[in-house]
């Protein structure tokens, strides 16, 4: 089992991406750049968060310009397992490679915080062995994360079962306050209609160590090995 | 293209406008032989400028402690560096935004978060936490709110972009601040002790490379015109003089200057900040006893048409020089261009000592090196107490009406802006990334650990100006005394300071004697507590027609915890721990919360400080802490014990829990409440634990009380006060968000 973190110009989630996956978790990882075209052979791929240039213009919007997407692209056509977290998230949206869009937080100003979100299906490899209903506390760190698609997207996403994700309070119910930035459903993470491709906004990288905070998002990195 | 270049002709009135007096114009000349070239005038002017020069404040800097055995460097260089075992060093400064940041609220922030991040970088660092000291105007005041969210944005969008987490801060709000906001910010960074680099230039005929963002026309003279003059009805005006942030380039600056000092291909660095090309150019080779020669026709730029004054001057952001060891020119290059920045050769270092400035060949700068830096104006001003000191501290408590019901005091307290939770605040900062934050914003002091030890760093700021007002000695003795026991209660060993020196204009005797004091305050603590001042900033002339802010001497402390699995937070644990107060609380309402919100009155003298007690109070929690005794410690600060109580029960980001309270007797209820004795801690420990404890205080001569006891759902001080802790968490989180929100719902902002 081999990762890929891809450091785009601009990722800041990437180092701990990659310290999350080698260091903490003991996987094999390596730092894929974004201007090569080379995947070296990885197993799964993760893009991590961060402002992809700056995001000055939409977020993620110019990432489909890097060499690597084009290699991602033809990875996940082929079926293999694709994590876009926050940032990483967005420009798969971007990218085509997921349905829907990250807008503006309704509070309209940066959030940083521990959110509970709700395991919604466990059919795709970074919820492999996680239950349907499986409650996770990890933490969100964006400006634009509300979650938007048009009602026929969602319908499809929701018939599906292309939604991941969800947020909810400590108890597992979704409810306008626990939905932090305004998304649609609640939804925090949506996969592809094949199920390898996943976004979400929360950080699993930034929840597995007690001593910074709970360790529910190994789950999403250790589960995705025994998928594989 | 004409490149034939005629000087501005130099007379006492262009220099006058230029901020130098008649006697700097006169001293210059002598310097130079000769009337100065227009460039000439400029280099001088930012080079002599307060903020460069610090000529007020550079003999008073001299009494302050700056060396100690893990001190690998003190003041002097862009940032302090402190060495902490397992082969790494932090490195460390707070520095001052606060008249670009009035003028242009978000870009002002933003840069000011950007240029301390370079000051860290620069030195080999990487930077891995930030902090932050805000003072604002009152909430009452119409542009209050503006700035609030101005600042609290551009601090978020320049940090969380660069991927530096914001880890901790302090925020007051005071009247006095109305016409100048305070941004103090603050950046660590961690580097291997053989990988430190510093701003020394060497080796004639080295070139001197620019790297990053192109050069435009904006901020010039934002050191010498807007941080070294007082405001005025006209300062909107000076909005040009504030830079503009690019955190994106800054980010990739970052990681290729990190990436370029993994090898051995430069000999200086340093970011150009203040004053731009030019002091960082000088400051370079002043340290090193060189020559710099420029060829300013080679620096990029943005537009055509620049002026070499204006390249001389111009703060344009995200850039660095640095000094490359002759023939390694295309591989930092190389790793530039990996980033898609810019880097160019721009000169060279020269042994002739001398600062020039070439445009197409003819020599526009000429000017000695030394007569920039050692050889700047040094004041020494004169300094006088205020005329009103006595009747400042004059405070009968007798006079004072005492409250019908302290519940309503309490709630009125915790829900006042400065008493009031942070978070609609912190929460806009990324404060995890990076993967080392244990303790988040929101307890006394922040933790993060050193990836590869075990570990830890806590870091605190601190400075409470409404007691440096009354009495700046001992109100900067408190800002330190407080600093490190924010530290030492989360246990953490206090080991330096930076330290960012706020103060109105400094050739008003009433402001010197401020800052005479002050210096005298923090020498004194810092030597009965065993720390150094290793780097710092000052900023005079926060002034606005004539109204000087109070001195607000900000000192941003960093500490070691030797097992960061050891640290401890503010908040209440576990139900039937005994919550224990430690230290004394006397009838000191002088300067206090309670007086201000409660009373509506600044009077009286601040708290006393016994140095010695402090000591022994801050070595028995540290040592308890790492023991793994404690369950919780929060020091008992504005608000005194009763805020404190109510802190511990509900600053827990997830939960809250109950007390039963008693107060020992023998006081006024509100001095026995609300007052700000110092020295004093509230802690919660098993029952098991006590007696150990008990030991300890009487060994240290330390007071100790036996409060109550953790739990239940409600926090009770018997014959006060009980209240359901939820509802005051409630009141406490959301007052600040619903004060802010409720003033720009009306349109004001």
């Amino acid at each position: 089992m081999k990762w890929g973190v891809v450091t785009f110009p601009g990722s800041c989630d990437d180092r701990d991406t990659l310290y999350c996956l080698e260091t903490v978790l003991g996987q094999q990882v390596v730092a894929l750049w974004h201007k090569d075209r080379d995947l070296q052979g990885v197993d799964a791929i993760v893009l991590p968060g961060g402002f992809f240039y700056g995001d000055y213009l939409r977020c993620g919007a110019l990432a489909r310009f890097s060499p690597i997407m084009q290699s991602v692209y033809e990875f996940a056509q082929a079926g293999g397992p694709v994590l876009g977290i926050c940032n990483g998230f967005q420009i798969l949206c971007e990218a085509g490679l997921l349905p829907g869009a990250l807008v503006r937080n309704r509070s309209l100003s940066f959030i940083c915080d521990w959110v509970w979100i709700r395991v919604e299906t466990p059919r795709t490899p970074f919820t492999a062995a996680c239950r349907t209903g499986e409650i996770l506390r990890l933490p969100i760190k964006h400006g634009e994360g509300c979650y938007v698609a048009d009602a026929a997207t969602l319908r499809t996403l929701e018939d599906n079962g292309q939604v991941v994700f969800r947020y909810v309070d400590a108890a597992g119910q979704t409810s306008e306050t626990a939905n932090p930035n305004g998304s649609l459903h609640n939804i925090a993470g949506v996969a592809n209609a094949r199920g390898n491709v996943v976004g979400l906004m929360p950080h699993p990288e930034h929840a597995v160590e007690p001593l910074l905070g709970g360790e529910d998002g190994s789950k999403l990195f250790r589960l995705a090995c025994a998928a594989l | 293209m004409n490149t034939a270049h005629r000087s501005l002709p130099v007379t006492l009135q262009v220099a006058q406008e230029h901020g130098l007096t008649a006697e700097e114009y006169q001293r210059l000349m002598q310097i130079l032989g000769r009337t100065p070239t227009f460039e000439e005038l400029g280099v001088f002017s930012v080079m002599w400028s307060e903020h460069c020069s610090y000529k007020s404040s550079r003999r008073l800097l001299r009494q302050l402690p700056t060396s100690g055995p893990q001190i690998l460097q003190g003041p002097g260089e862009n940032a302090g560096i402190v060495e902490v075992g397992d082969g790494l060093a932090v490195v460390f400064k707070i520095e001052s935004h606060n008249h670009p940041s009035f003028i242009e609220p978000y870009h002002g922030a933003a840069t000011g978060v950007g240029g301390i991040l370079r000051d860290i970088f620069t030195m080999g660092a990487r930077p891995i936490a930030s902090l932050n000291s805000l003072r604002f105007g009152s909430l009452d005041h119409p542009r209050t709110p503006y700035l609030v969210k101005g600042v609290v944005a551009g601090i978020g969008g320049y940090g969380n972009c660069v991927g530096v987490p914001t880890v901790g801060g302090e925020v007051y709000f005071d009247a006095g601040y109305n016409g100048n906001i305070l941004v103090n910010a603050f950046t660590l960074g961690v580097v291997r002790t053989d990988r430190i680099f510093r701003a020394r230039a060497a080796g004639a005929g080295n070139p001197v490379m620019y790297v990053g963002s192109r050069t435009g026309r904006d901020g010039i003279h934002g050191a010498s015109l807007l941080a070294s003059r007082e405001f005025d009805a006209r300062s909107e005006e000076l909005r040009p003089a504030v830079q503009v942030g690019d955190p994106f380039t800054e980010k990739l600056l970052i990681e290729a200057c990190l990436e370029l000092m993994q090898r051995d291909l430069i000999v200086a660095i340093q970011d150009m900040g203040a004053a731009g090309l030019t002091s960082s150019a000088v400051e370079m080779a002043g340290r090193g006893g060189m020559g710099i020669l420029l060829q300013l026709e080679a620096v990029p730029t943005r537009e055509e048409g620049i002026t070499p004054y204006e390249l001389l001057l111009s703060e344009s952001q995200e850039r660095m020089l640095l000094i490359a060891k002759a023939g390694c020119e295309e591989e930092v290059r190389a790793i530039f261009s990996r980033w898609d920045l810019e880097a160019c050769v721009i000169g060279r270092v020269t042994d002739d000592g001398l600062f020039r400035a070439c445009w197409h060949g003819q020599e526009v700068v000429r000017i000695p090196v030394s007569a920039l830096t050692q050889d700047a104006p040094a004041y020494e001003r004169p300094a006088t107490p205020p005329a009103d000191l006595a009747a400042r501290h004059r405070l009968d408590l007798t006079d004072l009406p005492s409250p019908s019901d302290y519940g309503e005091v309490l709630v009125q307290l915790l829900t006042s802006p400065n008493l009031a939770s942070k978070e609609w605040i912190y929460r806009q900062y990324d404060f995890l990334v990076g993967s080392n934050t244990v303790v988040q914003p929101g307890s006394d002091a922040a933790i993060i650990r050193l990836k590869g030890t075990r570990k830890g760093i806590g870091l605190s700021v601190d400075c409470n100006s409404r007691y440096c007002l009354l009495d700046p000695y001992r109100g900067a003795q408190i800002a330190v005394a407080e600093a490190a026991r924010n530290l030492a209660v989360s246990g953490a060993r206090p080991l330096a300071l930076s330290d960012c020196l706020n103060f109105g204009n400094p050739e008003k005797p009433e402001v010197m004697w401020q800052f005479q004091q002050t210096i005298a305050g923090m020498r004194d603590a810092c030597l009965a507590l065993d720390l150094a001042v290793v780097s710092g900033n000052v900023s005079f002339y926060n002034e606005t027609e004539g109204r000087a802010i109070p001195p607000t001497p900000t000192v941003a402390m960093v500490g070691i915890v030797p097992d960061v699995t050891r640290h401890v937070t503010q908040w209440f644990k576990q139900e039937g721990d005994i919550i224990v107060l430690l230290g004394e609380t006397k009838a000191e309402l002088g300067g206090s919360e309670y007086l201000a919100v409660v009373h509506g009155r600044v009077a009286g003298a601040p708290p006393a400080l016994d140095l010695s007690q402090e000591k022994r109070l801050q070595e028995l929690c540290f040592t308890a802490a790492q023991e793994g005794l404690l369950a919780s410690a929060h020091d008992v600060a504005e608000g005194g014990l009763a805020i404190a109580l109510a802190e511990a029960c509900i600053s827990h980001p997830d939960k809250a829990i109950g007390a039963r309270v008693r107060l020992p007797g023998g006081l006024r209820p509100d001095v026995l409440l609300f007052s700000e004795s110092q020295s004093r801690v509230l802690v919660s420990v098993p029952p098991a634990v006590l007696p150990r404890l008990q030991a300890r205080a009487r060994a240290a001569a330390l007071p100790l009380f036996i409060l109550g006891e953790v739990g239940g759902s409600e926090l009770e001080v018997q014959g006060y006060y009980r209240f359901p802790v939820a509802m005051l968490q409630h009141a406490w989180r959301t007052a600040l968000a619903r004060r802010l929100e409720a003033v720009s719902a009306s349109g004001t902002a």
